[in-house]
């Protein structure tokens, strides 16, 4: 059984940072948030357009986002900042995220006194919060205790032929070990859910897969549009895919060959370990956001085309089986599986450079995204603004 | 799953059952390249420019037919495509996710 060098939390939770996270409830508090961070080193933001004019599904799907990024247990305490006529209240937020056990605070701007008087509260809250974070000691953490997401994104034809298949090598190894994977991207299961519905650990789990991808496609049959016009992407495209349904097929391997012990709802708590389906986007940001709101630890991210997505709470590592890229973005790039389409490097040796790259990065070991800053975060919306 | 990739290979069939193969390297119009599926390794001609990561017909495939990658359905041809042909968005459409064709 391996082991890594992680953080306890008061609830039990390991996590494989110790961020200390400023959430803000609205994006009136962008700016607020931004200026503390900027502040407080090591400290980390989620800007974000929501949190007013919502109702109903949507603004349940903001708090439950901001709550689950804040329970993230690579996040050891967190600063909730609001404006102060939003609709997502910040002492349910903060209550929300305080069953964790980590610490976390709430500053008003507009009880503060406006947006200076904000920030020079914030940053002394922050200071405070970060001082404690320090504190804390790194321990031995059993791997088995790792969740990963795994995620394509900029896909060409080099992720089905190569780096979603290594991934799901590894994702196997994890799974093996007694750790947890999350896919997701209900949008780019289509064409190729009756091989994940055959993989359903019950009927019940094999008949919520097929009803999240039937709603899926039921919305976009009530918009009227073509799927072309955007999934396959043009970058999609221009590397060899066709339609959805190839690259559908391409997607579906790297998460292994593990059953399914469930679906569940973007941004929700992953029950267990094991392999679980996450209803999502294929929208590559908003996806790695579910994924980090429903606790996984890092993100497993395969790419043909190139992209430099990351995450304020959860490394996010870039594996790609297109060398010619790899040569052009090794800037953004963690791991190259390309010298499988060169017929020098095996599926399960890719597997391994994988997995080695995941017990590092959780190990402490920062990846291309963390280093560069890349910290996109974005919520998925489902109805109109008010 | 992929099969395992021969040094040097110049396409790669995913399946036996598929109607296509995937170019690992960039092929010229005219080019003869070589297809192993399975234990045999046939020689094509590309009637078409296939580009690195694209597709190209290995049997006739009929307008209309459901084409296969992966061994399985990854759309239908819109016109009937040779042996050697470009294979992507001109003569091949997703059945899937079409909202434009609802009701129709």
């Amino acid at each position: 059984m391996g082991t890594l060098m992680g953080y306890k939390r008061a609830n039990g939770d390991t996590g494989i940072r110790n961020h200390l996270l400023v959430i803000p409830t609205v994006i009136c508090a962008n700016q607020v948030c931004s200026r503390i961070v900027q502040m407080v080193p090591e400290t980390v933001a989620i800007p974000h357009q929501h949190g007013c004019s919502q109702i109903g599904a949507d603004k349940s799907r903001t708090f439950e986002t901001l709550a689950g990024t804040g329970r993230n247990p690579n996040v050891g305490a967190v600063l909730v900042v609001s404006l102060g006529c939003e609709v997502v209240n910040p002492y349910e937020l903060a209550d929300a995220i305080r069953v964790t056990g980590k610490p976390v605070e709430v500053l008003d701007i507009q009880e503060a006194g406006g947006s200076v008087k904000a920030i020079q509260q914030g940053t002394e809250i922050a200071n405070r919060l970060r001082a404690e974070l320090d504190k804390a000691e790194r321990v031995e953490l059993s791997l088995s205790e790792l969740i990963v997401g795994v995620k394509c994104g900029g896909s060409d034809a080099t992720s089905g032929l190569a780096s979603n298949p290594a991934l799901g090598n590894a994702a196997d190894r994890l799974i093996a070990e007694g750790g947890g994977i999350v896919i997701g991207e209900t949008t780019e299961i289509i064409g190729a859910e009756h091989i994940l519905a055959a993989r359903c650990r019950t009927p019940e789990i094999s008949d919520k897969l097929y009803h999240i991808v039937d709603r899926f496609e039921k919305e976009v049959e009530r918009m009227g549009e073509d799927m072309r016009g955007g999934n396959p992407s043009p970058g999609n495209i221009a590397g060899g895919l066709s339609t959805i349904e190839e690259k559908s097929l391409g997607c579906i391997s790297k998460c292994g060959t593990a059953p399914f012990e469930g679906v569940i709802e973007y941004a929700e708590k992953i029950p267990g370990k094991g392999l679980y389906f996450m209803d999502s986007p294929g929208n590559d940001i908003e996806c790695v956001s579910g994924m980090a709101a429903s606790g996984v630890h890092l993100v497993c991210f395969t790419t043909g085309r190139g992209t430099p997505t990351g995450s304020a709470v959860i490394p996010v590592i870039k594996i790609t089986g297109n060398g010619r890229m790899y040569e052009r973005m090794a800037d953004n790039m963690d791991v190259n599986v390309g010298p499988m389409l060169e017929g020098s490097m095996n599926v399960e040796e890719a597997g391994e450079l994988i997995w080695q790259e995941i017990r590092e990065v959780a190990d402490g070991k920062l990846t291309k995204a963390e280093i560069l800053g890349h910290q996109e975060f974005s919520i998925n919306r489902i109805g109109p603004s008010l | 799953m992929a099969e395992t990739i021969k040094s040097g290979s110049d396409v790669i069939v995913m399946d036996v059952k598929d109607h296509v193969a995937t170019a690992l390297k960039d092929l010229a119009e005219g080019q003869t390249f070589y297809c192993r599926i399975q234990d045999e390794v046939k020689p094509f001609t590309a009637a078409d420019p296939i580009p690195f990561g694209h597709k190209v017909a290995i049997v006739e495939i009929r307008s209309g037919q459901d084409v296969l990658k992966y061994g399985e359905v990854i759309g239908r041809a819109t016109t009937d495509i040779q042996v050697g042909r470009h294979v992507h968005v001109h003569n091949l459409e997703g059945i899937r996710g079409r909202g434009d064709q609802a009701g129709k």
